[in-house]
């Protein structure tokens, strides 16, 4: 039985980056992540770019979110559990939407492989932006996994038709292997969103 | 990374969607959350604890400096960070950010005619010890308007961010002042639960305040803990 409540959600409000996101928004602050996840050398395998926009109930992209992502390596290793005791990998990285011109997160990491539990690989995924007084919890799945996806448990309990706003689709471009995730906040292709 | 994760308590958080506050509507998700079993991806998490705190992050006001002192009223900000059982969150980050004392960002989307201080920067990190103790110095962020309604303001609050053991522990919340007139007339805060907002607002205490120096304020964190009901003694 617990006997603490738990300490309110606020929302992250417009000004966040100064705070957690200084240098990617020029701020003389020193980062603690980046948009580029953290010991991307020691993570294995190949290397990705995540993108993707912040849509609210007009479809308009905002400009003021944040994303946190956290991953296992490529060999499906999460971060500080027994098995990557050793790794330089971190598995996480902190994006705002307000430097680039198109308002995109950009992503820069390692594809992940699959983790424990059956699971398709994966990468979760907290939305935080004003007006969203409380974080919001997604996954990114990857297209090219049908096989797993169809497998996975966590996208077992999502609706059918829902199930694809969580799927990445995988562009091959001049920067390399690119995966495109838009998160819809509202509307007809609202992101699911989890009760982690 | 513990081994459970003990539910997001809904009646301790806002629902994503309220009138108040106007940009809920377009932004909060509408559709029902699917419920997602913690497991190793939820309960494990990045790992930054103190080793992440560096020079005078913790000191927001020598952290800005480039002149002179900050303008304000300095304030020291100490509490314990504990889960749901009162079991300390040891080693833990503390990310604050806030407006200077005129309550003025430095942030290019903060128009508000407000000075900046060249020595401030109003933002900075902190982490918790072995006892789950985090403490900062600052000085008192001002109020400010902002759009939301015909002669709106933001009550005095600082910004938290924190990360607790696992990513299923994430928390970001924000901090007020005991006796603040604004509270009463702010939707964010409002938009808390009725029985829980106390919980958003720091003590003022004595035995933090420091002798002619600064005013202390004392502010607690739970975060959701481990679901296992814990064998006391
Ligand atoms: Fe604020």
């Amino acid at each position: 039985m617990a006997t603490k409540g738990q300490t309110p959600s606020q929302t992250v409000g417009p000004y966040f980056a100064y705070g957690l996101t200084p240098e990617q928004y020029g701020y003389r602050l020193k980062s603690i992540a980046h948009p580029t996840v953290g010991g991307l050398e020691a993570g294995g395998g190949p290397r990705i770019l995540v993108e993707g926009r912040v849509l609210d109930g007009n479809g308009d992209p905002i400009d003021d979110a944040m994303i946190e992502i956290w991953q296992a390596d490529a060999q499906g290793r999460y971060p500080g559990t027994d098995k990557a005791a050793n790794s330089a990998f971190t598995g996480f990285a902190r994006c705002g939407t307000g430097t680039d011109k198109d308002k995109r997160f950009i992503f820069e990491t390692v594809k992940p492989g699959a983790a424990d539990e059956g699971q398709a690989p994966h990468i979760n995924v907290i939305v935080f932006a004003r007006g969203l007084l409380s974080h919001a919890y997604t996954r990114l799945y990857f297209a090219d996994e049908a096989e797993a996806n169809a497998a996975d448990p966590v996208l077992a309990r999502v609706p059918e038709t829902r199930r694809g706003t969580l799927i990445a689709a995988r562009h091959e471009t001049d920067r390399g292997v690119v995966y495109r995730f838009d998160i819809h906040l509202q509307g007809a292709a609202e992101t699911v969103f989890f009760d982690v | 990374m513990s081994d459970s994760l003990s539910p997001r308590d809904w009646a301790s958080h806002p629902a994503y969607r309220d009138p108040g506050y106007k940009s809920t509507g377009l932004r909060g998700p509408t559709q029902p959350l699917v419920t997602l079993p913690a497991g190793i991806g939820e309960l494990s998490g990045p790992r930054f604890g103190k080793d992440f705190v560096f020079g005078d992050d913790a000191d927001l006001t020598r952290n800005g400096r480039v002149n002179g002192e900050p303008q304000g009223e300095r304030i020291i900000v100490t509490g314990r960070v504990m889960d749901e059982n009162g079991r300390a969150v040891p080693d833990t980050l503390v990310e604050v950010w806030q407006a200077n004392a005129a309550g003025r960002y430095v942030h290019s989307r903060d128009q508000h005619d407000a000075p900046l201080d060249p020595n401030f920067l109003g933002a900075g990190r902190c982490a918790t010890d072995a006892d789950g103790v985090y403490r900062f110095l600052t000085v008192k962020p001002g109020a400010y308007p902002w759009p939301n309604h015909f002669n709106a303001w933001r009550p005095n609050h600082i910004h938290l961010s924190l990360f607790g053991p696992g990513f299923g522990t994430r928390l970001v919340t924000q901090m007020y002042f005991p006796g603040d007139p604004l509270l009463d007339l702010d939707p964010i805060f409002k938009a808390t639960p009725e029985p829980v907002r106390t919980r958003l607002v720091a003590d003022f205490d004595i035995e933090v305040t420091q002798e002619a120096y600064a005013l202390g304020y004392r502010f607690d964190i739970v975060l959701r803990g481990s679901a296992a009901t814990p064998m006391e003694g």
